[in-house]
Formats: C-alpha cells, sequence, structure tokens
C-alpha cells in the first residue's frame, strides 16, 4: 500500500534518528506482530488522513474571502450523495482497523500460549516497592532486577505484585500486563535474538518508580543453563522471612538473585493480597503504616 | 435595517407543535429539572449497586448477608417506606386542593412511617456493628452499609425537607413556589421508594438466597 | 483534642524553596488584584454585579476566567515537567525530588481537565446557549451561580495545597491501592478527593440546569431541528455530565470512605478490589472526554459556518453524529485498560466500540471541511483556531485509533504516546476549540473585539509549539518511554525530551500573547468597539441583540422561523428595507434577584473542604451548619424576582437601534 510504504518511510527516518531500542526494533514474536498491526493500522488510516488534512489546507485557501475565483454557493448546504461519501469513508476505515483490532485482540492475547515445539519456561514475577522479583519454579531460583531467558523458547509468565499496581513491559519484547495485588496475570513472551534488552514499570507506582527497571538477558539454552547453575551456588536463600525483607521499600536497586526459593512462595503471596487472611506476608502491619 | 423587528415578524396561524411552543411554565420547568436530578440521583445508587454486586463475595471470612440479614425487620421497613409514599400522595391532593389541615396529617404521618424506617435500619445497623460486623471488617460489608447507609441518609434528609417545608407552608401558604417544592418533594420520596425496592430485591432476597 | 486535626506548621513547607516561591508569587498576585480592587473602590461594585450576579452572562464570564487562571496554573506546572524530563537523563536527578515531580504531574492533570477545561467549556455554554436559544437566562439562574462558586471552590483547595500541605501524588486519576491511606498516607489524596468532589458536585448541578434549560426552555417556534448545533453540542455533554458525574460522586466517595473510615472498597485488605476503582473511574472517565470535545465541535461548528458565509454543512448529519458519540461514549470506558488482563473478547469489543465512534467524528471533520466548500472564508482568528484544529485533531484521532487496537495498546499502554495523543486531541481540540470560543464571543460579551494581531500571533505560536512539544512525545513512546518518570538512564531519549521542551517554550510564548491580547484589546476597546451586536455577520440570535446584551437578553421574545434564525431574519429585512419600522410596545420583564447564596455556600463549602482535609471535625460540622442554613434562608426568601420597567428596555432598545444603523 503507498501510505503503508510512506509510514515505513516516515518510522525509518525515526529509526535513523536514534530509534534503536524501542517497540519498532521486536526481538520476538509477539513484539513483531504487534509492530506489523500496528504499521497496517497506521497505514490504513493515513490513507484518509492525508488527504483530509490536504482537502482541509486546499479548501480554506481556494474559498479565502479574497479568491476572485472560487464561486460563492451559500445554498450548498446539503448533498446526499456527498453525505453517503462523509459517513462511509470513516465506515470503511473504521470496518478495516476494527478487524485488525479484533483478529489482534484473539491473536496476541496476552493470556494465549505462544505455539511452539520446544517446551516453555515459567517465570512468575512479583513486583515490589520499587523492584521485580523473577521466581523460577522449575529451577527453584529467583533473581532481581534481572530476567535471564533462554533464546527461541516461550516464556510463561505469571505476575502479582506485593503492593501497588505496576506493568510489566519489555518493549522489545511486545506486550505489557499490569502486575496487582491478590490475583495473577500471565503473559507469554518470546526473545528470538540474542542480546540485553531493557524491561521496565509501565505504570506509575509511588517514588521510587523510575528506577524500577530490569533488564532481560536473552542467552542460548547453553547460556541459560549455566547461569541456572551459578545462581544456585552463591547468593542467599528466598524464603518468607527474606521475602519480608526484600519486599519492604527501596529504590534503585542493583540486581541480584537467590539460589533456592521457598516453594509455592508465589500462590502464597497472591494469597496474602487477597487480603482474606492476616498474613505474614503483607508487608505493611499497621505498625509500618503509622511509621511511613 | 431593523433586524430585531424581523425577528418578531413571523406569522402565528399556524398552531406550533409541542417543541416549537417556547419556554415552559415554571411549573413544569422546575418539576423537569428535579427529574433530571432524580435520574443522575438513580445513576449514583446505581453505580453503589454495581461495586456491591462486584464486592458481594469479598466477605474475606467475615459473616456473609445470609448469615446478618434479618428479613423480618426488613419486612417492616419496606412496609413502612411503601405506606408512607401512600400518605405522601395523600398529603399531595390536600396541597392540590389547598386543604391545610389534611396537609399537615399527610406529613405527619408521611414523616413517622420515615422515622420508623429509619430508626429501624439504625437498629439493624447497630445490631450488625455489635457483632462485630462492622463495615471495616470486608468489602462485602463496606459496600452494604454504603449502598443501604446511601439510602438511608437520602431518607433523612428527606424528613429534614418535610419538616422544612411544613413550616413553609405555615410561613407562605399555599404560595406557588411552595406547591413547587412539595411536588418535587413527593417526586423524591417515591423515588426513594424506588431505589428501595432496588436495594430490598438486591441486597435483601438475593443476599439470602443460596 | 487537637482543634486544628492535623494542621500544624510542619505542613507549610518552607524547606521547599521551589513551592514557596511559586506560592510567593500566588499571594503576591492575590494581593496585587486585592489591592487594585480596593484602590478602585470596587467591591462593592464586584459583589452587586459579578459575585451576588445569577445573570448567565455574568456567571459565563466568570466561568471563564477561572478557567483562564486556572490554565497558567496548569501550563506551568507542564513547564517544569518538561524541564525536570528535559534534565534528568542518565544519572541526573533533575532539579525536582520526586515527591515534588509526582504532585506535579498529578496536579497538572487534574487542574488542566477539571479546572482549565471543564470551567472553560461550562463558561462557553453558559454564556452562549440561553442567548442562542433566544430566552432570558437559564432554567435555575441562581442554581447556575451555586454551580460556579461551587467549581471555583474546588480550584481553590487545590491551590491551597500548594502552600498548605501537599497535593496528590497518585495521578490525575488516582488509583488505588497507590492512592488509599497506606500508600498515600500525607493529606494530598485528600486535597485531590474534595476538590474534585466539591467540583462535581458543581459541575453536576449545572449540568441537570442546563438540559432542563435546551429542553424546556427554547423560543417559541425553535423546535429541536431549528436550535443552533452549538445548542445540541451542549445538550449532549449535559446529558453525558447528568449521567456520568454521579458515578464520579459515589468513586469518590467510596475512596473517602476507605480513607477516613477504614472501609474496604479498594484497599488491599478486607477483600477490596482496585480493579473495580479502575473501572469506575473510566465510566466516568471516558464520557467526560466528550463532555470537553462536544461542546468545543459545536464552537467549530458555529464559527465555520459563521466565517464560511454559509450554512454548517449537512446539519441533521451533525446533530445524528453527536447524539451517537454522545450514547457511544458510555460504551469504550475498558480501553483505558486493556492490559489488565480481560479476555480477548472483551478487549476486542471495547478495541472495536471505540473505533466506532471514529464513524461519527470522521463525518463531523468532512462536513466541515463542506462547509467551508461554496464558501468565502474569512481568516479571522476565531478560524485559525478552527483550521488549526482540523488539521490537528485528525492526526489525534488517527492515534486514538491505533491504541484502540488492542495489540498496539499492549505496547502503547502507558507511554508516551499516548500522552502525546491524548494532548493532541486536549489541546488540537478541547483548547483550540475554547480559544476559538473565547476570540468567537468575546466581542459579544464585552462590547468589544479582540485584536487580532496579537490574536494570530498567539495562535501561531500555540499551533507550531504544539506539534514541536508532542511530536517528539509520539516518537518517545515508540522509543520505550513510560509517562511519569522523574529520571531515566536512556540517553538516546535526552535530545527529543529537549526539542519537546522548547516546543513548550513556543506555547508560553503563545500564552503570553494571550495575556498581551487581552491587555491591548482592552486598552484599544474604544477602537474595537461593536455597536451592531453583530461583529461577524453571524447566524444565530446571540447576534441579534446588543453587544454587550442587556440584563433582559432579549427586548421581547424572539420567534423563530428555521435554522440559523438572524441569519434569516437579515435576509428578510434587507428586503422589506424600504417599509417604514412598525412601532411597538415594549413589556415589563421579571428578572431573577441577585443572590449571595451561590457564593456563601461556596465558602462553607471550601470550609468543610479544608476542614475534612486535615481532621478538623468541629470546623466540618461548622461548614455543614453554615451551608444548611444558607440553603435555609434562601428558600425563605420572599421575593425573588424583580421587574424592569418597560421604559428602561425601550430606552436601552432604542441606543441599540441606533448603534445597529450608525
Amino acid at each position: 500500500m503507498r501510505y503503508g510504504s510512506l509510514a515505513v518511510v516516515l518510522i525509518g527516518a525515526a529509526t535513523l534518528g536514534g530509534c534503536t531500542d524501542g517497540v519498532l526494533d521486536p526481538k520476538g514474536p509477539i513484539a513483531l506482530a504487534e509492530r506489523q498491526i500496528l504499521l497496517n493500522a497506521l497505514g490504513i488510516m493515513l490513507a484518509i488522513v492525508i488527504p483530509v488534512i490536504l482537502a482541509t489546507l486546499g479548501f480554506a485557501f481556494w474559498f479565502r474571502a479574497s479568491s476572485e475565483r472560487a464561486r460563492y454557493r451559500p445554498n450548498f448546504t446539503y448533498s446526499g450523495r456527498l453525505e453517503m461519501l462523509v459517513w462511509s469513508i470513516p465506515a470503511m476505515t473504521v470496518l478495516l482497523v476494527g478487524g485488525v483490532a479484533w483478529v489482534g485482540a484473539h491473536d496476541l492475547d496476552p493470556g494465549k500460549p505462544i505455539s511452539s515445539t520446544v517446551k516453555p519456561v515459567n517465570v512468575q514475577v512479583v513486583s515490589l516497592d520499587w523492584k521485580w522479583l523473577f521466581i523460577y519454579p522449575e529451577q527453584g531460583i529467583a533473581s532481581v532486577n534481572k530476567l535471564v531467558v533462554p533464546v527461541g523458547t516461550p516464556i510463561s509468565f505469571e505476575l502479582t505484585s506485593s503492593s501497588v499496581m505496576n506493568s510489566f513491559f519489555v518493549p522489545q519484547l511486545g506486550s505489557q500486563i499490569y502486575a496487582m495485588s491478590g490475583m495473577a496475570t500471565r503473559l507469554h513472551l518470546q526473545a528470538d535474538h540474542l542480546g540485553t534488552y531493557a524491561g521496565l514499570s509501565a505504570m506509575f507506582s509511588g517514588d521510587g518508580f523510575p528506577d524500577m527497571r530490569f533488564t532481560v538477558d536473552a542467552v542460548t539454552d547453553d547460556g541459560f543453563a549455566q547461569w541456572v547453575r551459578q545462581t544456585r551456588e552463591t547468593g542467599s536463600v528466598l524464603d518468607k522471612q527474606a521475602y519480608a525483607d526484600l519486599a519492604k521499600p527501596s529504590q534503585a536497586v542493583v540486581p541480584f538473585t537467590y539460589r533456592v526459593v521457598a516453594p509455592d512462595l508465589f500462590s502464597s503471596i497472591v494469597n496474602a493480597g487477597m487480603g482474606t487472611q492476616d498474613s505474614s506476608l503483607s508487608i505493611y502491619s499497621t505498625s509500618q503504616k503509622a511509621e511511613r | 435595517m431593523n433586524v430585531a423587528v424581523a425577528i418578531d415578524q413571523i406569522s402565528e396561524d399556524a398552531l406550533p407543535s409541542a417543541s416549537e411552543a417556547g419556554p415552559a411554565p415554571k411549573r413544569i420547568v422546575v418539576t423537569y429539572g428535579f427529574w433530571i436530578f432524580l435520574l443522575s440521583d438513580i445513576v449514583m445508587f446505581a453505580a453503589l449497586f454495581a461495586s456491591y454486586a462486584v464486592l458481594v463475595r469479598s466477605t474475606a471470612g467475615g459473616p456473609t448477608g445470609a448469615q446478618l440479614f434479618n428479613q423480618g425487620t426488613v419486612a417492616i421497613e419496606t412496609a413502612c417506606l411503601l405506606v408512607s409514599s401512600y400518605t405522601c400522595g395523600l398529603m399531595s391532593l390536600a396541597v392540590n386542593s389547598r386543604r391545610r389541615l389534611a396537609t399537615y396529617l399527610g406529613a405527619l404521618i408521611t414523616f413517622a412511617l420515615g422515622a420508623t424506617f429509619l430508626s429501624l435500619e439504625l437498629r439493624e445497623f447497630s445490631n450488625m456493628i455489635a457483632i462485630g460486623a462492622t463495615p471495616q471488617r470486608s468489602a462485602f460489608l463496606s459496600a452494604f452499609f454504603t449502598l443501604v447507609g446511601c439510602h438511608g441518609l437520602h431518607v433523612a434528609l428527606g424528613l429534614i425537607w418535610l419538616a422544612v417545608m411544613m413550616v413553609q407552608v405555615a410561613v407562605f401558604g399555599f404560595a406557588t413556589r411552595v406547591q413547587h417544592r412539595l411536588l418535587c418533594f413527593s417526586l423524591f420520596w417515591h423515588a426513594l421508594d424506588i431505589v428501595w425496592v432496588g436495594v430490598f430485591t438486591v441486597v435483601y432476597l438475593m443476599g439470602v438466597s443460596p | 483534642m487537637n482543634l486544628l486535626g492535623k494542621l500544624d506548621w510542619d505542613a507549610i513547607p518552607l524547606h521547599q524553596p521551589i513551592i514557596m516561591g511559586a506560592t510567593a508569587f500566588m499571594v503576591l498576585v492575590v494581593v496585587a488584584v486585592l489591592g487594585f480592587i480596593t484602590a478602585k473602590g470596587a467591591w462593592l461594585y464586584l459583589w452587586r454585579e459579578w459575585l451576588t450576579s445569577v445573570d448567565h452572562k455574568r456567571i459565563g464570564a466568570m466561568y471563564c476566567i477561572l478557567a483562564l487562571v486556572m490554565m497558567l496554573r496548569g501550563f506551568s506546572d507542564a513547564i517544569m515537567i518538561r524541564a525536570q524530563q528535559a534534565l534528568a537523563a542518565g544519572g541526573a536527578e533533575g532539579y525536582l525530588p520526586p515527591e515534588h515531580f509526582n504532585q506535579i504531574f498529578s496536579a497538572h492533570g487534574t487542574i488542566m481537565i477539571l479546572f482549565m477545561a471543564m470551567p472553560f467549556v461550562v463558561g462557553l455554554m453558559n454564556f452562549a446557549v440561553p442567548l442562542q436559544l433566544g430566552v432570558r437566562d437559564v432554567a435555575f439562574p441562581t442554581l447556575n451561580s451555586v454551580s460556579f462558586w461551587l467549581t471555583a471552590s474546588g480550584a481553590l483547595l487545590i491551590n491551597i495545597s500548594l502552600a498548605v500541605g501537599e497535593f496528590s501524588k497518585a495521578g490525575w486519576w488516582g488509583y488505588p491501592p497507590l492512592s488509599e491511606l497506606q500508600y498515600s498516607p500525607g493529606v494530598g489524596v485528600d486535597y485531590y478527593l474534595w476538590s474534585l468532589q466539591i467540583s462535581g458536585i458543581g459541575t453536576l448541578l449545572a449540568g441537570i440546569n442546563f438540559v432542563t434549560t435546551i429542553l424546556k426552555m427554547r423560543a417559541p417556534g425553535m423546535s429541536y431541528m431549528r436550535m443552533p448545533v452549538f445548542c445540541w453540542t451542549a445538550l449532549a455533554a449535559n446529558l453525558l455530565i447528568v449521567a456520568a458525574f454521579p458515578v464520579l460522586t459515589a468513586t469518590l466517595a467510596m475512596l473517602s470512605l476507605d480513607r477516613y473510615l477504614g472501609f474496604h472498597f479498594f484497599t488491599l485488605e478486607g477483600q477490596g478490589n482496585q480493579m473495580l476503582y479502575s473501572n469506575l473511574f473510566w465510566v466516568w472517565g471516558h464520557p467526560e472526554v466528550y463532555i470537553l470535545i462536544l461542546p468545543a465541535f459545536g464552537v467549530f461548528s458555529e464559527v465555520m459556518a459563521t466565517f464560511s458565509g454559509k450554512p454548517l454543512f449537512g446539519y441533521r448529519s451533525m446533530v445524528a453524529a453527536t447524539m451517537t458519540i454522545c450514547i457511544l461514549s458510555f460504551l469504550v470506558w475498558l480501553h483505558h485498560f486493556f492490559t489488565m488482563g480481560a479476555s480477548a473478547n472483551v478487549n476486542g469489543f471495547f478495541g472495536v466500540m471505540s473505533m466506532i465512534i471514529a464513524l461519527p467524528t470522521g463525518a463531523k471533520v468532512f462536513n466541515w471541511l463542506f462547509t467551508m466548500y461554496g464558501g468565502r472564508v474569512r481568516f479571522s482568528v476565531p478560524v485559525l483556531w478552527s483550521i488549526g484544529f482540523m488539521v490537528t485533531f485528525v492526526i489525534g484521532g488517527m492515534t486514538g485509533v491505533l491504541m484502540a487496537v488492542p495489540p498496539a495498546d499492549f505496547q502503547l499502554h502507558n507511554s508516551v504516546f499516548l500522552v502525546a495523543h491524548f494532548h493532541n486531541v486536549a489541546i488540537g481540540g478541547v483548547v483550540f476549540g475554547v480559544m476559538a470560543g473565547y476570540n468567537y464571543w468575546f466581542p459579544k460579551a464585552f462590547g468589544f473585539k479582540l485584536d487580532e494581531r496579537w490574536g494570530k500571533a498567539s495562535f501561531w505560536c500555540w499551533f507550531v509549539g504544539f506539534y514541536v512539544a508532542f511530536m517528539p512525545l509520539y516518537l518517545l513512546g515508540l522509543m520505550g518511554m513510560t509517562r511519569r518518570m522523574q529520571h531515566y538512564d536512556n540517553l538516546s531519549w535526552q535530545p527529543w525530551l529537549i526539542v519537546a521542551a522548547f516546543g513548550t517554550a513556543i506555547i508560553l510564548v503563545g500564552v503570553v500573547c494571550q495575556v498581551v491580547q487581552l491587555v491591548v484589546s482592552t486598552r484599544n476597546r474604544e477602537k474595537l468597539r461593536d455597536v451592531t451586536g453583530d461583529p461577524w455577520n453571524g447566524r444565530t440570535l446571540e447576534w441579534a441583540t446588543a453587544s454587550p446584551p442587556p440584563a433582559w437578553n432579549f427586548a421581547y421574545q424572539p420567534k423563530v422561523a428555521g435554522l440559523d434564525a438572524f441569519w434569516n431574519s437579515k435576509s428578510r429585512a434587507q428586503a422589506t428595507k424600504d417599509e417604514p419600522m412598525p412601532t411597538r410596545k415594549y413589556e415589563p420583564v421579571e428578572m431573577p434577584k441577585n443572590s449571595a447564596t451561590g457564593f456563601v455556600t461556596a465558602f462553607f463549602a471550601v470550609v468543610i473542604g479544608f476542614a475534612l482535609i486535615w481532621h478538623i471535625w468541629w470546623l466540618a460540622g461548622v461548614g455543614v451548619f453554615g451551608a444548611f442554613m444558607t440553603l435555609l434562608a434562601f428558600s425563605f426568601r420572599r421575593y425573588s424576582e424583580i421587574e424592569v420597567p418597560a421604559e428602561e428596555i425601550a430606552r436601552f432598545e432604542r441606543a441599540h437601534q441606533a448603534g445597529v444603523a450608525a
């Protein structure tokens, strides 16, 4: 499509201008598909938006009061054919983009597993004030502010929050999803290229919010296995006590790892957030409330 | 040119349709505006109902509606409110025929029934609080106390309004604006009945059904 | 018991030089204004003619003045945000610590939406709607005054928060649990809650007033399909107010109960539900967007028709589009949180519904386009704003539809792309709209035109500044920058943020031009005087009376026989020019009496709000009692109307006709 290619040109210019690590530079299938949808929708709409802008400027100029050549038609107030056009052009556009939206909402539903022959890696994500905790339940390890994933392998995320709402987002890998206390949201991503990608919280969560960043290391299968091995050898144990310490507010936390994670820690965090019981995991006890 | 005159020179032969009749009389405007207010009030209740429906199962291990609600009291409350709507209607008739004594009597009975309703509701609340079912206990109880309490607050404001109106009848007689206000009051009182039917159904009937 | 609740000297942020500087500046301005009034001996005049006025034109003007003042406040917040983000790259922390930066962006959003855009839009409706309908006032004049003063109370509370205590640090939408006591223990969120609650009630009352006015108080002959389009859009906006603001009232009340009495609507404990707040907030919040934009659409329709010298193209189509938007706006709220994990069907449904709104909106744009077609477009200031709007708004609409595609939103949600999008429609749509309306109706309100040269300079600065400030944000959003960042480590973002800050500086020049425009025009008012009452060769009834219109608006009830009533009567008068003018008998007019009820009620509302924010319970009680007694006193008023004698009306009308003839 003509305007589609125009969009690509515009965005190409943007890329040259330093846009090297955002959503336009996808490193995984989800982000790739989402960029495609973005460009398709943009192309469809530019096909109508650009002519409208040109027509606005053109009509305004041509029918200026001082114009000698334009014909004054004060009674031109209705035309059935034009009305048809006026409603059908946006309708066509909405139909097209609406189709893109509906199909896309289903294909790229964050909760939908990525079909792949490779067995997915499960990661449980907990947003804390103000850092990210990543638990690898199968490997029995955990890390803070650093996510290591094997390349070409679907990653199946389960997310929750220890306190306020956050949004887990790795722009180059694709969709973001909220992390909310007392419930677990689902997200599926995959990295197709080796590299280190920036991750962040996309939902304002308080004073430490801007430093709530993490890195995603996409490594080879061997590299991942090696990282898991190394992690198991060093660091401390993440049990309920350690978690309660970790959950206390802190800012700009340097990444570190835990060699062992208490089983079912994630589900007990989710349950604690439901507020059905007085749990030791509820970090803000009444006394701390006053302290803050 | 005399534009202002031209605006006025439209013939009036054809009978105008309702939408062309010009500004409506004061009585219509006042009650119409009050209707719109009631609609907005009902929208507010709708938000409270929606919250209640979302939170009704969130009892946080605390008591549920089925354990707390006493059908008997609620039945009496409902009867009070419905009958008060009837007496409020009788009062409106008395106002229309400008019978002062009948107006006072209608208002008095309406007030008494409304006050009975309120005291029963407050007793229900205090009984619940006494056994620890406070609004701070769970999201369900927060929503319950807010929804039912907001209706109760409306009834209380209605009672104050009714009392003020009786003073106005005493001071101004059946002046036009007093009549308008009494008309608005009766609309308000009936609307509270409608809301109560909703509360009764959603909270008390559906609350005890399994 | 502490008589002052939580209030003590620590509440005043003496250690924060920026805040204290701003406070000192604000106090100086207030003192200067009060001093000026005292020096002119204008207090009595001000009290009689403005503060207690129930005249819809005066109230409308006061709404607009409030909006302009709050725009300066909100705009200085914007400059601070842009400056901070231009500086705080890499290791740099900028000049604003997080607790201050977070207050600033929360205040910026709250002020710009609720205390700038809302009062401006309501002010224009207040001024123009009764005149366009050909009636003497709104349905409930005193209630109108109460509405205005309650809005002003909310604005006052927000400004007090600058000097005493703090403002919310939880964003303008105040999502729990962040806004709950647990995570926001200060008074900031309470300032947010009570200023919104008080002004929200004012807005709700205004909505009721206007729906009643438009539906029940039109000049004889003005059927629905003869109403000016601005009245239609005002009707749609006020229907939305009536249907949406109660939800805000309820939602804020629930959050207040959580914070004050330990309820569990949205808390983490007691099985509260934070998602409930997001839903309720946006059930109000999305229609709110259309409450702002629809009247702006109305202004553009009036301006385009008037300055093209022809009727609006496709009037029926415009009306249908307006009412369609009005209804659809309640079916799209979920698009504010596609990333909350709803099912694909739900996300898909709300995505498609959001796009369907683009259909009537697109039709409107085409209709404005064809209004120009075959016209004689005079490039006065209101038209520049309108054309600037058409060009800018379609881009904002496009990015909006883009974000309505759920997978695209999964990546752009909460990014600065979103920030660019809603500023694109809020500035390109609402601000341009109210500026067009301000320039368009100013001569009607005050009897003289605004200076064209400064007006044009202001427009061009705003227009260019907008693109320079916000196009980089689109790009940054695609680069993965999220909103509300006090600092960031990605150095490749900084150049673009510096460009954006530069754009804000251009807009600042535009704002200065506006202030200068007002000053220059006021000084040259004799030269810019409009004696005809019809400076733009207008089409609707507000131009049929004098500028400024008398308190009674029209000397006699206008009768309407079609669309563009005034234009038609001008054409008819042209045709019958030579006939002698019929002599006319004027009749006395009943006018509502001025009332201090609004002002005094609002005073007590401020007392209640301030007392509740600082937990000064006895003072809150005093406030409630005072407000109740004020309303009681009003209800026992014996005489609510005064009669304007026929001679006075005749004298005024003769003077006006002489001006028209001259």
